[in-house]
């Protein structure tokens, strides 16, 4: 079971949390003119990367709250974790601080 | 127990205990295991072996016990198969069987596998054998093999033991009580953070347990063993925790340790768990779980008699026992001197020492000779006799080209081995560090770590006493300083009477005889033998992973820890490439057997999942009803009265529903409170219905889509205030439309003040319908006016229900007159029996949830997750018309407007007539339109409500019918298994189309 | 009009909260109450002094409490507020004048909760059986609150001393979430 860092609470364990899917993936709105490969693209594809991936997770058990965290896919471990709303993180600055 | 030692060892000879195994009944004392015990008796003979039914005896005096596996237990449920003798502590009445034996231990007609048939068994025999007839296999083939092959029997009885799990923890957790453990527990112990000491045998102090030779810090072994746990048990903040098996390895310090808390008792109280599995979050672990002795392979090696070296001194030193009188020693390390001394000094007669290597020499090897032991160098073992008990070792000495010559036929009833000693590395490995290959070690040790771990001592590849003190307590201190703890300062831990021992050999032995017929093992357990993976590599196999698969050497329950380095090293020889070139297989969880009891934990009977129960359950049950899962809740099914089945009940809840009135238990329904001044802006966003202009006091039926288009979700909705919404969802949806509103509130629209509260447990629900039903509710509301003009259908009210502050809705799950009664949820019961009283003029009648379902049927309501199986629109179930055509968005609005989601020849939801009324068609049916075509045939639809409805008295279905709407009046089929069944496509609602009975 | 206001029945009647454990852990039902889940946006925190005597918490996981009211934390926008039972209406009517100025949202939730207390010197071990989160007093303060899970519940824990909690519970999990603190409290058995 992974410890996660939620952004409100702190480190807590991963059986409070529930995944949500991909991380800033656009809503294919109503009020958005898309081609309907757009709409597919926004709500069928997803990058699935081996490495850093970025996700959303709900500290469902917890304070309620959705937040983002960034996971490597080859360890299973969050790099790192932030609220929703705040900026996707440079990936590659993270690898290689990573990597250090 | 004529091989027990008149004094010396830890067990207490004046505690004797009787215990029995296979029926007769033996002597041991407190402090033994079983197989210190049955040693003790003379009883080497233990188990027969899994493939080839060979007669085996105890191989270790430990954990990696391959052979000496038993049954325990003093009846079926509390029954455990497999167990290994050596680690088995012995109480007074154990009642042990021997296993894979058929008639008897002595005399197994399955030996015939040995003798016989061994040569129709080689390597991978189950992949070449049984190919052939297809049929055979599971008539034949499979049947014969697992009654032949297989250890110990399951008990059939449920487990009358308890078992519980339990979180921890910790700063420091050590595993391992052995010197590194012991050692680095004690620095760890001084930094004031919380420590944990684990060890899976009931003593701790591992190897020094029957160390009688060297001096640390001028006290025995044991006496610095008991200095220590002195020590660390005056400390409160230390946890000592001994039979206890780390078991597993998992992310982030996360670890799985069994405890076993009364398999030692005679008479457990029966409020302690059998075990308890800890699962223990630590900030630092230090691994300290030692090494593991090698055996030889040579031919033979697996006769009763046959043991490891250190464990017979194990046996003499610890338990006082005398594995046998006159022992053979082959030997490929320096340790196994220092076991012939200490047998020697017991007084057991050391016929040889038979060492591999041509040129040993040192202090250890002298003092051998110096004691009058003869040392053979450059020998090797050939083989053995003896069926039941080895009676002869042939020793030949090893000629200058490698191969074997004559060898020396000597009498023994003991042969030791010894090829080195294998850092235990599972844990870990476990834990995902990386592996490197000691060549001086010829051993693989740890190497970069992932986790926040460290090894110490033997399992790491130090095997100098003095030096794995030392490490230990460094390691300790380390993980002391990892957590911000206080470090104890480097500790000098003198030794005294350490000698510098070294050898070790990987892989299998010459021994000159023909490779066709004998038999050298490699693993034990599984019978593999380095002939066979020989047979593997020549057939292909390059990588140790297929070596394993196809020889399954390394995969029984001892998961390989005596097997795996001989087996590598035969690989690499055969291939003529280094070890560490054939690759290591993963070593995976658990370390040792655990039992599924401590992994259900508390988790079985009522406590298996929560059991939700509605305010009338009660009731209900004193009634008479019959209960259904839904989700976690339990709902009334049907109310049967005396006489009745289920049918009858049905029909006559219905009747009763239709022509006066019935009453309905509605309290699992999902609820939400939407709230806040952006609530109604909210709603518009996640349903597809408009709901800026719905008055306060009104209820409108919503629909909830995913953002891909498909109807998620349904329910009425009531609006309580400009800001306020009651929302109701299916009841297995509530928390997943919590969580998709959740969602959206806080990533998508974190503009709106909006807020949602789950209020499904808040309020109990009445459902009363029919078309009495204003009649019976009338009486419970006061001056309320319910009257059609004042409080039409699709009203909300807050009101006094019974004198209590309510949520009264005006609703219709049934087509007719109804009205949802919500009072806070402690009244729930007694709201039920108010209703039930004030109903009784009209003959109110309880329903359960297949009325509910045939009701809504008729009217042609759909339920989602019945009639929606997550790809359909709205339209598809006929729900266009609630969908905001002019909303500016909403979620699923775009992917509705694609193409594909209003194909023409979607799957639409249509009603079906059986030509034959009295047959009902089964849900989830296949529809086809043509009969006769053959099979496979195309299939265009399925079934996914039927019933009888006595409203309408015939069978009703609904069915999703591809293209279904414009095949209103064609006939469609069913193939089932007793014939096809023709059916009328027809609109889908069969009652009341036109809804007059709600304006009764 | 029938009148069932004197018929209250909690789904805490006739559960099993004596046990031969007593001595080591405690389980005792807490009183009827009144609960309302606070939620608002910032502002809110200080909005609601008048009536309760105190500012909300804003630190993650805290509660404060004065007189009659406790309010917990529970998420960042969120709190669970106690008051004496049958003061729901009063309260409410309070916190929404008080609360005017600021987007805010007030639900009652005093039936969908129960409230259990469970003391003693084995209350940490006990509860430990079913929920991951450490009880040291350094990484559990007495006063700290939070949701988490207990056996297959969700629940409210909040250390009220420090060998004190509080727990709460949806009330038809409360069967279930006490006959598992049984279940593990049964070792402890004198």
């Amino acid at each position: 079971m992974l410890i996660i860092n939620c952004p409100y609470c702190g480190a807590r364990p991963e059986v409070e949390f529930r995944h949500a899917g991909e991380a800033h993936v656009a809503r294919p709105a109503g009020t958005e003119s898309l081609t309907d490969e757009e709409v597919v693209d926004r709500l069928y594809f997803r990058s699935n990367p081996k490495g850093m991936t970025v996700e959303r997770w709900r500290h469902v058990h917890g304070c309620g709250r959705f937040f983002n965290a960034v996971r490597d896919t080859v360890s299973d471990f969050f790099v790192t974790t932030y609220k929703t709303g705040e900026p996707k993180p440079d990936l590659e600055a993270l690898k290689a601080g990573a990597a250090k | 127990m004529s091989f027990r030692k008149a004094a010396g060892g830890r067990i207490d000879r004046n505690k004797p205990i009787s215990f029995s195994f296979d029926g007769k009944t033996y002597q041991g004392y407190a402090g033994d295991t079983l197989a210190s015990a049955l040693l003790a008796n003379g009883v080497h003979l233990v188990g027969r072996s899994f493939k080839y039914h060979r007669p085996r005896g105890i191989l270790t005096a430990g954990i990696d016990e391959p052979n000496a596996l038993v049954g325990v237990g003093k009846d079926d449920a509390h029954y455990t198969p497999n167990l290994r003798a050596p680690v088995i502590e012995l109480y007074d009445g154990l009642k042990a069987e021997s296993q894979n034996r058929w008639p008897s231990l002595g005399f197994d007609i399955g030996a015939v596998n040995d003798l016989l048939l061994s040569r129709f068994i080689p390597a991978g025999f189950y992949y070449k054998t049984f190919m052939w007839p297809k049929s055979f296999w599971t008539k034949v083939y499979e049947p014969k093999i697992r009654a032949a092959a297989g250890l110990g029997r399951a008990p059939e009885t449920p487990d009358a033991a308890r078992y519980t799990q339990v979180y921890q923890t910790t700063d420091i957790l050590v595993v391992g009580a052995g010197p590194a453990g012991l050692s680095a527990a004690l620095s760890a112990s001084r930094s004031g953070k919380r420590v944990m000491l684990v060890d899976e045998q009931a003593e701790m102090g591992g190897s020094l347990l029957h160390n009688l030779t060297e001096v640390i810090e001028g006290k025995s072994a044991s006496e610095w063993v008991a200095d220590a746990l002195t020590e660390l048990k005056a400390n409160p903040k230390v946890t000592l925790l001994p039979r206890a098996t780390a078991f597993g390895y998992y992310p982030h310090n996360f670890i799985g340790i069994n405890e076993r808390l009364t398999d030692h008792l005679a008479n457990p109280p029966a409020n302690l768990p059998r075990e308890r599995q800890w699962q223990v979050r630590a900030g630092e672990v230090v691994i300290a779980i030692g090494s593991l002795e090698r055996p030889l392979v040579f031919p033979d090696n697996d006769r009763p008699g046959v043991m490891m070296a250190e464990a017979a001194r194990a046996y003499v030193n610890r338990w006082g026992v005398l594995p046998g009188r006159r022992a053979v020693i082959a030997t490929a390390h320096d340790s196994a001197y220092r076991v012939a001394l200490d047998l020697k000094a017991a007084g057991i007669q050391i016929a040889t020492i038979a060492d591999l290597r041509g040129d040993v020499s040192g202090e250890l090897v002298s003092a051998a000779e110096a004691a009058g032991i003869r040392v053979q160098r450059g020998a090797v073992i050939t083989g053995t006799r003896g069926r039941k008990r080895i009676t002869q070792a042939h020793v030949a000495r090893i000629q200058p080209n490698g191969t074997a010559a004559a060898p020396e036929a000597i009498a023994c009833d003991l042969l030791l081995m010894c090829g080195g000693w294998t850092p235990s590395v599972h844990l870990f490995s476990q834990s995902r560090g990386k592996l490197t290959f000691d060549e001086a070690l010829q051993a693989y040790v740890p190497g970069q770590s992932v986790e926040k771990e460290r090894s110490a001592g033997a399992c790491r590849g130090l095997f100098d006493l003095g030096a794995i003190l030392e490490d230990g307590w460094k390691a300790g201190a380390d993980a002391a300083a990892a957590v911000g703890g206080v470090v104890a300062p480097f500790r000098v831990i003198d030794v005294k009477g350490s000698v510098k021992e070294s050898g070790g050999y990987l892989g299998a032995l010459p021994h000159g005889r023909n490779v066709n017929t004998v038999k050298a093992f490699v693993d034990f357990q599984n019978d593999s033998t380095a002939k066979d993976i020989k047979l593997a590599v020549r057939e292909g196999m390059r990588s140790i992973e297929h070596v394993k698969r196809y020889t399954t050497t390394g995969m029984a329950t001892d998961q390989g820890k005596t097997s795996n380095m001989n087996a590598l090293g035969i690989v690499a020889d055969t291939l003529k490439t280094p070890v560490p070139a054939v690759g290591l297989t993963t070593f995976r969880p658990p370390y040792s057997p655990i039992t599924f009891g401590a992994f259900a934990g508390l988790a079985r009977g009522d406590l298996f999942d929560p059991l939700r129960k509605t305010p009338s359950h009660d009731w209900a049950t004193r009634a008479g009803a019959a209960f259904e899962p839904v989700g976690q809740w339990m709902r009334a099914w049907y109310f049967a009265r005396p006489g009745e089945d289920m049918h009858a009940a049905v029909n006559r809840e219905v009747k009763a529903v239709r022509s006066s009135v019935g009453m309905f238990d509605a309290s699992t329904l999902g609820k939400i409170e939407v709230v806040g001044p952006d609530a109604a802006a909210f709603m518009n966003l996640l349903y597809t219905n408009a709901w800026t202009k719905l008055g306060v006091g009104k209820c409108r039926y919503g629909v909830m889509l995913r953002e891909d288009g498909f109807v998620m979700d349904d329910g009425v909705v009531g609006r309580l205030a400009e800001d306020r919404f009651h929302v109701t969802t299916t009841t297995g949806g509530a928390p997943r439309v919590l969580h998709h509103m959740e969602d959206y509130r806080q990533t998508e629209f974190p503009h709106l003040d909006v807020w949602l509260t789950s209020t499904t447990e808040q309020w109990a629900v009445v459902a009363v319908q029919g078309p009495k039903a204003r009649d019976v509710v009338r009486k419970l509301v006061g001056d309320f006016d319910l009257s059609k003009e004042a409080f039409p259908p699709m009203s909300v009210a807050e009101t006094a229900i019974a004198c209590v502050p309510g949520r009264l809705f005006s609703v219709s799950f049934t087509g007719e007159i109804g009205y949802e009664l919500n009072v806070p949820a402690d009244y729930g019961a007694a709201l039920w029996e108010a209703v039930f009283e004030a109903g009784r003029e009209f003959g109110i009648t309880p329903y359960g949830t297949e009325t509910m379902h045939v009701a809504r049927a008729e009217k042609g309501y759909i339920i989602v997750g019945q009639e929606t199986d997550g790809t359909a629109t709205p339209d598809d179930v006929g729900l266009g018309w609630a969908v905001g055509k002019t909303k500016p968005d909403f979620v699923g609005k775009r992917a509705l407007a694609r193409p594909a989601m209003s194909a023409p020849d979607r799957k639409q939801m249509v009603g079906l007539f059986t030509e034959d009324p009295k047959v009902v068609i089964e849900e989830g049916a296949q529809i086809v339109l043509d009969p006769n075509q053959p099979v496979p045939m195309k299939m265009v639809g399925h079934v996914t409500s039927s019933y009888w409805s006595p409203t309408v008295g015939r069978s009703i279905a609904i069915a999703m019918l591809r293209g279904g709407r414009a095949r209103i009046g064609e006939t469609v089929y069913i193939p089932m298994p007793e014939g096809t069944i023709a059916a009328k496509v027809v609109e889908p609602a069969f009652y009341d189309k036109e809804g007059e009975r709600l304006n009764g | 009009m029938v009148d069932i206001s004197s018929d209250r029945r909690t789904v805490l009647d006739g559960l099993q909260f004596t046990s031969p454990a007593d001595a080591e852990v405690r389980i005792e039902p807490v009183a009827a109450m009144s609960r309302l889940a606070l939620r608002g946006r910032p502002g809110i925190e200080t909005a609601v002094a008048p009536v309760f005597g105190f500012n909300l918490p804003s630190t993650a996981c805290t509660s404060a409490t004065a007189a009659e009211y406790a309010a917990l934390w529970v998420g960042p926008d969120e709190w669970l507020v106690t008051a004496p039972d049958g003061r729901v209406d009063v309260v409410k009517a309070a916190l929404e004048e008080a609360c005017a100025g600021v987007p805010h949202a007030i639900t009652d939730i005093s039936h969908r909760n129960v409230g259990l207390t469970i003391s003693g010197p084995k209350a940490t071990w006990v509860l430990s059986h079913g929920c991951p989160l450490d009880f040291d007093l350094a990484a559990f303060p007495v006063g700290m609150c939070t949701r988490t899970l207990l056996g297959r519940t969700e629940v409210v824990l909040w250390r009220r001393a420090e060998d004190t909690f509080r727990i709460e519970v949806w009330r038809t999990f409360a069967d279930y979430l006490i006959g598992f603190l049984n279940e593990a409290r049964k070792e402890l058995a004198a």
